[in-house]
């Protein structure tokens, strides 16, 4: 690392930071997404980090980004819809946020309308029913204060402190934020002993077209990220409050339409869907066992929208529960390398 | 004897040239192979998907939500009966533009080819489970009780008939088929196309055309074969026979 100064500029070289790449991903997927024009250092994830649990990033001063993704939920909100610091209610789920460098679509948020990692830290930042802030307001804050000039040095070489430097190093950190050692991930890489043999039936169940047909939407042993990233319109209501999709593109085709979540860490993440209705497991089991709604939308993979659902037994039932508990990882929701620094 | 040649996919604006008596050296071909979808000649695009109608062989009336499909081991043969590979594989995505391109501007030694030979799925040798990192990541897997390996279609959408006006679900999702439990059969198609005269640069289209799926030589009923197909051997026996004639190739500039 070397150095020489000139204004506020100083020449400054961050240490490159790669990602801790599980194993199961590195051996079945494609490199994870890293922006040419915001690569991983130590000095950008440390700050994406404090800034992820800094408060100043709100209009006053009282809420972070780790207030809706707390970490002990896998990084949603155990709310079903998140208030803002005006008391506004939010409409939707915070979704979970992790394994973000793997989604190689790159549509992020239930409805796809942020295009990168670093769009969708901005979003919240200017929401009024989120944190209702501006970003000159955000950036000046951080401009005063003692610590943040030299922090942003460190990551980018300048002490002036920008609205995209501030998404960069978020983003930067968001991405180390991985999850890949559930037992299931461990089974998966050799070891028998991790899984019940409800839970292999379960997997059985999700892996099977005639049972849970999960895997066509939802991963698979061979796409350990648990999530296909698509629109998918499965079956929760004949007409539409949130056009999810749909408003984003203004095409009807895509009402209805939410990105499949990750099913990792579904011990953390209740409550679920995109409006948190469902705040159980097995009422979303439920769901697509007897619950499906025609609407014009509907995804054909929700084969049996004729008879309600996939008409699973009790037994069918709790084996894919406890199957799809198997990819929670506790460990991930204590992981020091995530937790406030401030 | 048959030299079989396997060709790296070379970078565009490469071209090297040979001659001939020494005189004028004789260009390489370049060649690109594409694919295109059609419905009994109509053209089908990504426009379609969720508005157009096709009406099949059995009278339903069909409108496709998604299709994917795996070309491989295309292979183009010259008069000399040498082999030359082009390509690896592909999953055509009809959403997806980039996908429609199998090879662009592949670089040939100059002579006349008369035949190309292509892989609709993946082969016996192909077809193993996890090898390919993107189909992985594109969720392509078929599942190990179902055979392993990887899809060779999903094609999705909903029909309705005279019988049945509520549109229902079809998933005609093709791959290795499954005689009992943990015994299979191979189910790709090896498509061979002859008596061609490709002795310039070139365009090869290969065309699906999708009415094909439905009719020939089985005229296939979405009332009774719809969704579930995936671990249904005669379905995807059936499917299989259909595909023979699914697919044609063009040649282009």
């Amino acid at each position: 690392m070397s150095c020489s100064s000139s204004d506020d500029t100083i020449e400054y070289q961050a240490i490159p930071k790669d990602l801790e790449i599980p194993q199961l991903f590195s051996n079945l997927l494609l490199p994870p997404t890293i922006p040419s024009d915001n690569p991983q250092t130590i000095e950008g994830v440390t700050l994406g980090r404090k800034l992820f649990y800094e408060p100043l990033l709100s209009g006053d001063g009282t809420q972070a980004c780790a207030n809706c993704h707390l970490s002990e939920n896998s990084f949603t909100d155990s709310d079903r819809f998140s208030t803002g610091i005006t008391g506004a209610i939010g409409t939707r789920n915070a979704m979970p946020l992790y394994n973000m460098a793997w989604n190689f679509e790159e549509n992020f948020l239930w409805d796809g309308g942020a295009k990168s990692l670093e769009e969708q830290v901005s979003d919240p930042i200017e929401n009024v029913i989120e944190m209702n802030n501006t970003w000159p307001n955000v950036v000046a804050t951080l401009q005063s204060t003692s610590i943040y000039p030299e922090l942003f040095t460190q990551a980018f070489g300048s002490s002036t402190i920008t609205k995209e430097l501030v998404t960069k190093a978020i983003a930067q950190f968001e991405r180390t934020i991985i999850s890949g050692n559930s037992r299931f991930d461990q089974y998966l890489l050799g070891d028998q002993n991790t899984v019940t043999v409800s839970e292999i039936r379960g997997f059985n169940i999700f892996m099977d077209e005639e049972r849970g047909d999960c895997f066509h939407c939802h991963g698979s042993n061979s796409n350990p990220i648990w999530t296909d990233n698509i629109f998918h319109n499965n079956g929760l209501d004949s007409s539409f409050a949130d056009l999810g999709l749909g408003g984003i593109t203004g095409d009807p085709l895509d009402n209805g339409k939410f990105k499949s979540p990750s099913l990792r860490n579904l011990a953390f993440t209740a409550p679920y869907m995109h409006d948190g209705r469902f705040e159980t497991l097995d009422e979303v089991i439920n769901h697509y066992s007897e619950g499906l709604v025609y609407s014009e939308t509907i995804d054909p993979l929700m084969k049996n929208i004729a008879e309600g659902g996939a008409q699973l037994t009790e037994v069918d039932k709790a084996d894919l529960k406890a199957f799809l508990l198997s990819l929670s990882d506790p460990g991930f929701t204590i992981n020091p390398d995530f937790q406030n620094p401030n | 004897m048959k030299k079989h040649i396997l060709i790296i996919v070379i970078i565009i604006g490469l071209v090297s040239c040979s001659s001939d008596d020494g005189n004028q050296p004789i260009p390489d071909i370049l060649i690109s192979v594409t694919n295109s979808q059609n419905w009994d000649s109509e053209n089908v695009t990504a426009s379609d998907l969720g508005t157009t109608e096709f009406t099949d062989e059995n009278g339903e009336i069909l409108i496709i939500e998604r299709l994917r499909y795996l070309i491989s081991k295309v292979i183009l043969t010259n008069s000399y009966g040498d082999e030359i590979e082009i390509g690896n594989y592909k999953l055509v995505d009809l959403t997806d533009n980039n996908t429609l391109n199998y090879a662009t501007n592949i670089v040939v030694p100059p002579g006349t080819y008369t035949g190309i030979s292509f892989v609709y799925g993946f082969n016996e040798e192909d077809n193993m489970d996890q090898v390919y990192l993107d189909l992985n990541t594109a969720s392509w897997n078929w599942p190990e009780m179902l055979g392993g390996g990887y899809h060779f279609m999903q094609l999705d959408g909903t029909f309705t008939s005279p019988t049945n006006q509520s549109p229902l679900p079809f998933n005609y999702h093709n791959g290795t088929a499954r005689i009992s439990e943990g015994v299979f059969e191979q189910n790709f198609i090896r498509v061979n196309v002859d008596g061609l005269s490709i002795d310039s640069n070139t365009n090869i289209d290969i065309k699906m055309n999708l009415a094909e799926w439905f009719k020939n030589p089985k005229t296939w009923d979405l009332n009774v074969l719809n969704t579930g197909l995936m671990g249904n051997y005669d379905a995807q026996r059936e499917m299989n026979e259909n595909g023979q004639s699914v697919f044609s190739v063009y040649l282009g500039d």
